[in-house]
């Protein structure tokens, strides 16, 4: 089966500091769960950029869904991105807007019927468990709740891969695990998701494939968690 | 589209001074353009006024044959740019200069004044160049004995005629310019206050358009309602003149729909080239 993502001999140079990635070639399937593991600086927030064409690497080709980064046009960037849900460690919700509206207004902005987007609001709240919540200002939400309304944006165009910058990064440890599980959840219902994190443990305890990155190199593709521990614990 | 408006609104909502304080730098600017405008109007219209009464004199020799005088009127008749003209016979001269200059009734008494030829020429043939062109061709016959024109009156008006309408090409494009780039600094407040916004919108997959048509909307509706406040600003300070010092005129309809819709175009075009650069940052960052 041919994956949905593919980066062949990525390598992504900026001018002034060097280079982010080298030669970083990987694939992921469909309905697939990746973790994405490495220092900060290790190049993971490069790479999810390359992935949402935010950037265009300097050599090697990054495919999604049928896109390649050296043809991909401006007009088709828009269109990619619809099909790809992106999260932040940060959340990047609207503060001015409700958990509702900022929902919503995803919907809106890509040109959603009217009629349609008060019941996918509603349903996508309730996917994440934020339907008593609805109309609460992210300022009145809690950091784990501020993260399932932007999972919940994340998902209105029912994209076919989640990119999770660090998502649990500004969480404590119950907030992290409840986070996890949801993003689990919405693999389970076949969206694949790439999920950066430097949570170790997370990834030990899930015994899932994970990529681990370090300055810029692709130095694991697997599970072999044992590794990642010692490369973790020996730059800390 | 709605969408667009609400977000139009919404952001005057969340700065209604920005919005004002724009609106207003945008009327001063076309403000002091529409005052120099109306200066450039009232010119063209004293101009105009005073063409009307430029007129060709021959006058002709004294003891000029009815022959030659038919002669000559027939010349006229076939030059294109003479609207209209009329012989003054050497009484009508003379009644003529008695009832003007009264007070020489004395002088005049026994007096014998030359007989004359007036013609008048047509609209946008006033120039100095026609006419000495056909004050030139009038001195060819034998019965014309002097050819007046005031030939200086009209060059001069000609020149400040001219000078009006450089100077105000040059000012008004220096003021569309301000206004072109203080819609740009507006627009560019709002885009950088509504980072988030942007930044959100391209993440979820809004088109360039779609990020840009409500820049687009807000600019062009701060230049239109800019365009309209300084045509109030111009018709007040009109009204002031014309009550205290002269009768001026005013704009047409036309004209100053004409300014509303400068003032709309300044505003998009501004707009567009200051969404298109910040834009663009935006989208290399996120």
């Amino acid at each position: 089966m041919a994956g949905i993502l593919r980066l062949k001999q990525v390598t992504k140079e900026y001018p002034r500091s060097g280079a982010a990635l080298r030669d970083v070639s990987f694939e992921i399937q469909k309905g697939e769960f990746v973790f994405l593991a490495g220092h900060s600086g290790a190049g993971k927030s490069t790479l999810l950029k390359l992935i949402s064409m935010a950037e265009r690497p300097t050599s090697g080709e990054v495919r999604v869904s049928g896109y390649t980064s050296g043809s991909i046009t401006a007009r088709e960037i828009p269109q990619l991105r619809r099909r790809l849900g992106i999260v932040f460690q940060d959340f990047r919700l609207l503060a001015d807007r409700t958990a509702e509206q900022n929902v919503a207004f995803a919907l809106e902005v890509t040109g959603t019927p009217h009629v349609q987007i008060r019941p996918k609001v509603s349903r996508l709240l309730t996917q994440v468990g934020l339907a008593s919540r609805a109309t609460a200002y992210p300022h009145e939400l809690s950091g784990g709740e501020q993260q399932r309304v932007a999972i919940a944006r994340a998902l209105v165009n029912d994209p076919f891969v989640l990119l999770a910058d660090e998502p649990t990064g500004n969480l404590d440890d119950r907030a992290t695990h409840a986070i996890f599980l949801l993003l689990r959840e919405i693999n389970a219902q076949g969206t694949a998701v790439m999920m950066a994190t430097h949570d170790v443990a997370m990834i030990q305890r899930s015994n899932l494939r994970f990529l681990e990155l370090d300055n810029g190199q692709l130095v694991h593709d697997g599970t072999d968690v044992a590794r990642l521990v010692a490369d973790m614990r020996g730059r800390r | 589209m709605r969408l667009a408006f609400r977000e139009v609104a919404l952001a005057f909502r969340r700065a209604p001074l920005l919005a004002i304080l724009g609106i207003v730098t945008i009327a001063f600017s076309l403000f002091a353009f529409g005052l120099f405008g109306l200066v450039a109007l009232n010119i063209r219209v004293a101009l105009h006024e005073i063409e009307d009464r430029v007129e060709i004199r021959a006058f002709l020799v004294n003891n000029a044959r009815d022959a030659q005088i038919e002669e000559l009127m027939t010349g006229i008749a076939r030059i294109p740019q003479v609207a209209d003209v009329g012989y003054v016979t050497p009484d009508s001269a003379l009644q003529r200069a008695r009832a003007e200059l009264e007070e020489f009734q004395d002088v005049m008494e026994g007096a014998v004044l030359p007989g004359s030829v007036e013609l008048r020429l047509k609209d946008g043939a006033r120039d100095p160049a026609t006419m000495q062109m056909i004050s030139r061709r009038l001195q060819t016959y034998a019965v014309v004995d002097e050819v007046r024109y005031g030939q200086e009156w009209v060059e001069k008006l000609y020149r400040i005629r001219n000078i009006a309408a450089l100077a105000g090409s040059v000012l008004g494009s220096v003021f569309a310019l301000v206004a072109v780039i203080i819609i740009g600094s507006t627009i560019r407040m709002a885009i950088l206050a509504r980072t988030r916004e942007i930044e959100v919108m391209r993440l979820v997959g809004a088109t360039n358009g779609f990020v840009r048509l409500p820049y687009l909307i807000d600019g062009m509706l701060k230049g239109l309602a800019g365009g309209a406040l300084a045509i109030a600003l111009t018709w007040g300070t009109n009204e002031l003149i014309t009550r205290n010092l002269l009768t001026t005129t005013f704009f047409s309809r036309e004209q100053m729909l004409l300014g509303i819709g400068a003032g709309g175009l300044l505003g998009l075009v501004g707009s567009w080239v200051s969404v298109g650069r910040h834009l663009r940052h935006l989208w290399r960052d996120a």
